[in-house]
């Protein structure tokens, strides 16, 4: 079974955890044009790279930021939400 | 059953990336309808050998625009002559589809693409309890008694057919016409020049070409970064599996959006069983234990007797998805270089139709009308195509 490493709870398995969508930054809603805006709302990198991520630890209530390869799966890091906020990881 | 032709030439007409279905169908249709047919149909492994070989089968159009509806129809209206067009017999078989309804909303999904399916003229109704159990009396109407059966969509044309023969098919008539297909043959690079494409690098060679035409489903970023673009395309695996053979037992196509689950029995009596997409983004066709546990379980909650059953095998195949679960075809800011693609978990049905317009589409160098909801502008309209209702899990 996937194992995925929460800051807060340690290795649990996959089946406990949300995913929820690519960190990204959200451009000037004032300046940006309509089709700046249309790409942040739809488009996507799709291609396989290292990635930040939204986490979500379902039995504890618990959001995190995690850095996988979505080539491999491969987890290679994580942020509590106190990492976040002191490391600027958003 | 056709030439594996040895070099690859310098230039051609028309390059399709991918022979899948969907760019062996428009190779095909490209050749026979419109007389261009200096084609090279690129294949990085071998024929049907992405989600064209992996996808379960189903084929219906019973969607819940319009515009797909048309769409769809259309494609059941070639497939019905696709055995003799390509002189192959794909073992198309119409079953009659169910899509279940355990709550009231689901019922009125199926409503709406009920009158939708009506007005356009496709074969679709809703159908109470007492019908269903009727049809499938071996079917458990409370689902386990956690999710009763409290009416469906049926669609009778509902259908399913030999996947891997549909690639074939299509491979041989369009060889025949004199398309060249390379298999073993992987892009490397687009050549992009003054916003027009302009040829295509290979494992193989150089090719130099003003019309390129993407069909590589789970690949689309890869390729369309290879072309300087973005997408709204997003990868995820779409995983499915399939039961030992069993003697027949269930004629029809059932699908249960809130159990996620669909089946079907091939005609060597194995279950062909799907559910829906993994939920984080992955570009690895990897197979899991959590999907065979999850969708075993709803299955025993529809059939109980199959509690003994074993499963053969699990696959998994890369959707290729957009955000209004409708596919992007057509014309793309680069000129001359057209996309094929968005088809997520949905795309195997669309194969004869997809090849047609995206042929319609190159060989007049406009987007075909029946694919003009599904352009790669839409998005900087804001006007999607929300075709989610009977698209998601619903196969």
């Amino acid at each position: 079974m996937k194992l995925i490493p929460c800051p807060l709870n340690g290795l649990r398995p996959a089946d406990e955890f949300v995913y929820g969508g690519e960190v990204r930054g959200m451009p000037d809603p004032a300046a940006a044009d309509d089709k700046r805006w249309s790409e942040y709302v739809f488009h996507r990198s799709g291609i396989p790279s290292v990635k930040r991520e939204w986490w979500y630890h379902l039995p504890s209530g618990y959001w995190f930021v995690l850095e996988r390869d979505t080539a491999t799966d491969q987890v290679l890091r994580t942020w509590s939400a106190q990492q976040i906020a002191e490391a600027g990881v958003l | 059953m056709f030439r594996a032709p040895e070099r690859l030439d310098s230039h051609y007409d028309v390059v399709i990336i991918g022979a899948g279905g969907h760019g062996l169908a428009t190779a095909y249709y490209l050749a026979r309808d419109h007389g261009i047919r200096n084609i090279a149909v690129l294949e990085k492994g071998y024929i049907g050998s992405g989600n064209t070989g992996r996808n379960t089968t189903i084929i219906r159009s019973n969607y819940l625009t319009p515009e797909g509806v048309r769409f769809y129809d259309r494609s059941l209206a070639l497939w019905r002559g696709l055995n003799d067009d390509l002189g192959l017999n794909l073992f198309y078989s119409t079953r009659g589809h169910y899509t279940l309804a355990h709550n009231d909303a689901t019922l009125r999904t199926a409503r709406w693409r009920a009158e939708v399916n009506k007005h356009l003229g496709v074969d679709s109704r809703v159908v109470g309890p007492e019908e269903i159990a009727r049809a499938l009396p071996m079917m458990d109407m409370s689902c386990g008694g956690h999710a009763p059966i409290v009416g469906a969509l049926y669609h009778a044309p509902g259908a399913v057919a030999r996947h891997d023969a549909v690639a074939w098919g299509y491979a041989r008539a369009a060889d025949r016409l004199g398309v060249e297909v390379h298999q073993q043959t992987e892009v490397l690079g687009l050549q992009v020049e003054g916003g027009r494409i302009r040829g295509v690098s290979t494992t193989r060679g150089n090719i130099a070409t003003d019309c390129v035409i993407s069909a590589v489903a789970g690949y689309t970023p890869r390729i369309l970064n290879m072309a300087g673009l973005t997408s709204p395309i997003y990868v995820h695996p779409l995983q499915a599996m399939v039961s030992e053979p069993l003697k027949p037992w269930l004629d029809p196509i059932i699908v249960s959006g809130s159990l996620h689950v669909y089946v079907s029995q091939t005609a060597r009596g194995e279950l062909v069983m799907g559910a829906s997409l993994d939920p984080r983004e992955l570009h690895t066709p990897r197979s899991t234990r959590e999907f065979v546990t999850g969708l075993a379980g709803h299955m025993l909650d529809m059939f109980p007797f199959l509690a003994g059953v074993k499963i053969n095998r699990q696959w998994a195949g890369l959707a290729d998805m957009t955000p209004d679960f409708a596919p992007i075809m057509g014309r793309t800011p680069v000129e001359g270089f057209f996309l094929d693609a968005g088809w997520g978990t949905w795309g195997f049905k669309a194969t004869p139709v997809a090849g047609e317009t995206m042929a319609a589409t190159v060989a007049r160098g406009r987007n075909h009308p029946l694919i003009t909801s599904f352009d790669w502008e839409r998005f900087a309209r804001f006007e999607l195509t929300g075709e989610k209702g009977a698209a998601a899990v619903g196969h």
